[in-house]
């Protein structure tokens, strides 16, 4: 076992944190506040080849590791946690579908727009009545000469309301159950497709979170993805992924709170001394960064394994609940480190405790992580 | 032996640096049994030397010549080397100014001696010279020493003390071949008014990204001119394109050492603090009570920057 | 074009100092980058490569880890590496530095025609390499560089200067040292950045150069360094705006005498 970074890790690390200080950081907290989609940032994003990092260099990605994913969007998220989703789920759920269950043409094109940053992509799987209970989704996709032809609508879609391409999950057969699920991708540009309602959240301000609407959408038949009645796999392979990247968002949000309350801890001087030395901030400061090394260990290990194409499902569910859970403990305790200062915007850590919650319910909430965890355990 | 100062001057003026290592160059020389000379290079100075006699030189040295008009370093530094090459100094001071950044380790190199630059203290004890110079931008101090016989350093500007006395001050010429000058100099530009330059000024105004924008540095100078100031900045506001990066003050921007150095705006970020931290004396104005800044201030004032620098301004011209 | 940068790698300038129990600077767990005015320097090779041809050589002198910063510029987009390490250069000084690459780059690696380095390193913050190196490759120098055209075998280089700037103008070969604002350093690419570990990094001792030990002996000797005494808070003035004015005059006035 090895612990240690490689050359290129080292490097990936060194970019995305100088990339993330000096372009993220200064706007996450307008970002934030005005509901803002940081644009330009996801622009520049896409040239570094950050939009794209384990997709392979023929279709236009980095051809890079998960385990440089999940540092990436670490560093990404550490300063803006919204950036983190959007980046996120461009790779792990727009690009690793298409590299996992595309055909060569669908990399060809979809593939290498998204991976190069050219495009933005979403994955439309949540609908009102499809939550955790996924399979249970309503929306439709009939083969209609050579055109599907999607009726229905989706919830809660990151990136909705920007995104060029949309990895669709729909119902092809209702007899069938999730059985009868299967896959697409959609243009967004179609005329049978609107965005709809557009949520006002807690956290993530600067990721859009859109109602998508799709309306005798008619999409031509080879943009199916992957097989007939096999859609519901494709969903559930891309959220395993997925969930490498929201614990490293996760990771990125704990560690954010952990320094600055450290910093802080080091500077207020209560009672003649720095708070830090008291004995009562050392211990949370002692638990908070031995539960952040715990996760980020086994995020790194679930990336480790996709990257050795071993089974990971088990391990991705874990390191996302162990990470979520300590980026709400951290955000929550380093508002308490912070005292009355924490729970002003003067100061991110608000922002951090409204972003981590987040990372606690989607791809997967914490109770459904604790679900595919037993399961694995007890089977 | 000697100990020699390589004079700076500009347009037919001497820096006051020259005066600073002068007056350095004469308490190492009396402590250290030498005596001390001053080289004079340009054309047309040679009217200066009488200045330099009231630090306490034993001999100025002039190289007057039409082909050293304008300053080029590998011109300069050739005149140098010739010049040590027939005095064999035991310590030859120069300013760490741009011009003495540029010229002494090219002269170093030239007598293949060892050089230390940016120094904030020179001492002679022991029979050796001890040298301290900042390193990691003032986070911690070096204190070397050097192998002889010939041994350079550079002196940060504004640090030593300008003391008049009396010496010998005889005028000599120093004839030598001038190589012709591989760079051309075709165009200088000062910055206007006449505000003094920043790593020469005794009190330095400096703003950042609490100014809320370039007008807020109109502020700023008007401080600056009730005060004779100099106008400096944080990065942020450089970045911000507030400000030219000439007037960015910290690790990767000047570093100053002023008697006043007035912080409006500005958090004290340890960047910044690298580049004013040996500052005689710090005034942060901040409107964050736990701004960095104010660990270090000698006097902080806690309060919009915006009310405060106007009353400032007035209370400044009460006092003229 | 034959274009070289030369490169230091540096404490990041976040790092804590610490003086060990031998007076020396300790390295340990310290985070190393490319001295932040080199990074100009490489950049500004990298922009005159894609506009004139040719390949961009970075070379340094450094321990083992200095592989990890020619590595960084090699993901920049410079071509290939040198690494001149040597026991006997384990502390040198600039001296010593600069005749190890002076000799790099009048043998092996003649032939250029234009180096790059940044202005000064903001470690020993000397500033020396870049001018003893051009003096010992007797090459004409622009130093603390803002702005560079390069065209007809000729540069034309703005210079900061104390109060202003200069333009030099000067033949190539000649030696420029970066000052912020000459470019915007690119970061580098996740596809760079997988290239870079197949480009060619070389490393040299000073007997591959042709040197020994006793040519590279330091002159300047670090006896030891120390921490400076650390400035104190020192008073908060406070209430309304008039009286806490008033004050701060009075004691710029009268206690410390600076107006
Ligand atoms: C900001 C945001 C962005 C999102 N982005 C996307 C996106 O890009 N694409 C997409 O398809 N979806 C997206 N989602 C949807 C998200 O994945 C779902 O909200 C999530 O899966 C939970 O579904 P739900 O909200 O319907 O909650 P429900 O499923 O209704 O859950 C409610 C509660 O019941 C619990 N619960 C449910 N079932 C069980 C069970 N079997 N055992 C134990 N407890 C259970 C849950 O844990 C939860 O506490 C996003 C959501 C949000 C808020
Ligand atoms: C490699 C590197 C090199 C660097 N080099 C330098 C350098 O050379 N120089 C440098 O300065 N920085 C440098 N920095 C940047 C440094 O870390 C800080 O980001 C920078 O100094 C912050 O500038 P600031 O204090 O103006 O801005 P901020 O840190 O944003 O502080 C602004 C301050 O203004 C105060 N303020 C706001 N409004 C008002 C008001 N109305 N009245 C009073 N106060 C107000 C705020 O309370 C705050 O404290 C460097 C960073 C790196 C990584």
């Amino acid at each position: 076992m090895e612990f240690v970074y490689s050359d290129e890790e080292r490097m990936m690390l060194q970019m995305a944190r100088g990339f993330a200080e000096k372009e993220v950081k200064p706007i996450a907290k307008e970002v934030d506040k005005e509901h803002k989609f940081p644009a330009a940032n996801v622009k520049k994003m896409g040239e570094l080849g950050l939009m794209g990092v384990s997709v392979p260099v023929e279709y236009e990605g980095s051809g890079m590791s998960n385990i440089c994913y999940a540092i990436a969007i670490e560093e990404i998220s550490r300063q803006c946690a919204s950036t983190g989703v959007i980046m996120s789920v461009n790779n792990s759920l727009a690009c690793d579908p298409i590299k996992i269950f595309g055909t060569e043409a669908q990399k060809k094109k979809y593939l290498a727009d998204m991976a190069s940053g050219r495009k933005l992509g979403c994955l439309g799987l949540t609908e009102p009545n499809a939550g955790s209970d996924a399979a249970n989704l309503q929306t439709t996709a009939v083969l209609d000469g050579d055109e599907w032809v999607i009726n229905g609508r989706k919830i809660f879609i990151t990136n909705g309301n920007e995104a060029d391409y949309c990895v669709l999950i729909a119902s092809t057969d209702k007899t069938q159950g999730h059985r009868g699920i299967s896959a697409f991708i959609v243009e967004l540009d179609n005329p049978g497709f609107s965005v709809g309602t557009l949520e006002d959240k807690l956290g993530i301000r600067g990721s859009s979170t859109a109602e998508l609407v799709f309306e005798d959408c008619r999409i031509p038949k080879e943009n199916l993805l992957g097989e007939i009645g096999k859609g519901f796999k494709v969903a559930l392979t891309t959220l395993d992924g997925g969930r490498i990247g929201i614990a490293s968002q996760a990771l990125g949000i704990a560690r954010a709170a952990i320094e600055d309350a450290t910093a802080y801890a080091k500077e207020r001087v209560q009672f003649g001394k720095p708070i830090a030395q008291l004995q009562a901030i050392q211990w949370m400061l002692a638990d908070l960064s031995t539960h952040y090394e715990a996760a980020r260990l086994l995020t790194h290990r679930a990336a480790y394994l996709k990257d050795q194409g071993q089974p990971f499902g088990k391990e991705a569910a874990m390191a996302k609940l162990m990470a979520a859970e300590t980026a709400m403990k951290a955000a929550t305790q380093g508002i308490q480190i912070l005292g009355g200062y924490g729970y002003t915007t003067d100061y991110p850590l608000e922002r951090y405790f409204r972003d981590a919650k987040i990372t606690e319910i989607y791809e997967g909430t914490s109770e459904v992580m604790r679900l595919v965890i037993a399961t694995n355990v007890l089977k | 032996m000697s100990i020699v100062v390589c004079a700076e001057q500009r347009d037919g003026s001497l820096r006051k640096i020259t005066f600073e290592a002068l007056s350095t160059g004469k308490r190492l020389a009396e402590a250290s049994g030498e005596t001390l000379k001053a080289l004079l290079i340009g054309n047309g100075i040679a009217g200066l030397a009488d200045e330099l006699k009231k630090y306490g030189v034993d001999e100025v040295a002039v190289v007057d010549n039409a082909a050293l008009g304008a300053y080029t370093a590998d011109a300069y530094a050739a005149v140098l080397a010739a010049y040590v090459a027939q005095e064999n100094p035991a310590l030859v001071l120069f300013g760490h100014s741009s011009f003495g950044k540029e010229l002494a380790p090219r002269a170093a190199a030239k007598v293949d001696c060892g050089l230390v630059s940016d120094c904030i203290d020179i001492n002679f004890a022991d029979g050796d010279y001890l040298f301290k110079h900042p390193v990691y931008a003032g986070k911690a101090i070096g204190n070397y020493k050097v192998a002889g016989p010939v041994r350079m350093a550079t002196l940060r500007p504004n640090v030593f003390p300008i003391v008049e006395s009396a010496g010998a001050g005889a005028v000599v010429n120093f004839a030598t071949d001038i190589p012709a000058a591989k760079v051309t100099v075709t165009g200088t530009m000062m910055a206007s008014g006449d505000r003094p330059e920043l790593t020469e000024a005794d009190i330095i105004c400096s703003g950042g990204r609490g100014l809320g924008g370039p007008e807020g540095f109109k502020l700023i100078e008007a401080l600056a001119d009730a005060l004779g100031a100099a106008v400096g900045s944080s990065r942020a506001a450089v970045d911000a394109g507030w400000r030219e990066h000439a007037a960015q003050v910290g690790q990767t921007g000047k570093v100053v050492s002023p008697n006043l150095y007035v912080a409006s705006g500005i958090s004290g970020a340890i960047q910044h603090l690298a580049g004013m931290g040996s500052s005689k004396v710090i005034v942060g104005i901040n409107k964050d009570g736990e701004a960095n800044i104010f660990n270090v201030a000698d006097y902080g004032v806690e309060g919009d920057l915006n009310k405060i620098i106007p009353a400032l301004i007035e209370k400044l011209k009460e006092l003229q | 074009m034959k274009i070289v940068a030369c490169i230091k790698q540096t404490f990041d300038t976040e790092a804590k100092i610490v003086v060990g129990g031998n007076g020396q600077i300790s390295d340990e767990g310290v985070n190393l980058i490319v001295n932040p005015y080199d990074e100009f320097a490489v950049e500004e090779a990298i922009r005159t490569k894609e506009k004139n041809g040719g390949e961009v050589v970075v070379v340094t002198v450094g321990g083992d880890k200095a592989q990890e910063a020619l590595r960084y510029c090699l993901a920049m987009g410079a071509d290939r590496a040198v690494l001149i390490q040597d026991a006997a250069m384990v502390g040198a000084d600039s001296r010593a530095v600069s005749i190890a690459l002076a000799k790099l780059l009048s043998e092996k690696e003649a032939g250029y025609d234009i180096i790059f380095t940044g202005k000064e390193a903001v470690d020993d913050g000397a500033a020396q390499v870049p001018s003893r190196l051009a003096e010992k490759l007797d090459l004409a120098q622009a130093n603390v560089v803002t702005a560079l055209s390069l065209a007809d075998g000729k540069a034309t280089a703005t210079c900061e200067i104390d109060g202003g700037s200069e333009i030099l103008e000067m033949a190539l070969p000649a030696l420029i040292s970066a000052q912020k604002g000459l470019n915007e350093v690119r970061y580098p690419s996740l596809p760079g950045i997988m290239k870079a570990k197949r480009k060619p990094l070389e490393v040299l001792s000073l007997s591959d150069l042709g040197l020994s030990a006793d040519d590279v002996a330091s002159k300047v000797v670090l006896a030891a360094a120390e921490l400076p005494p650390a400035r104190k808070a020192g008073q908060r003035l406070t209430g309304e705006v008039d009286e806490v004015v008033a004050k701060l005059v009075k004691l710029l006035k009268e206690e410390a005498k600076v107006i």
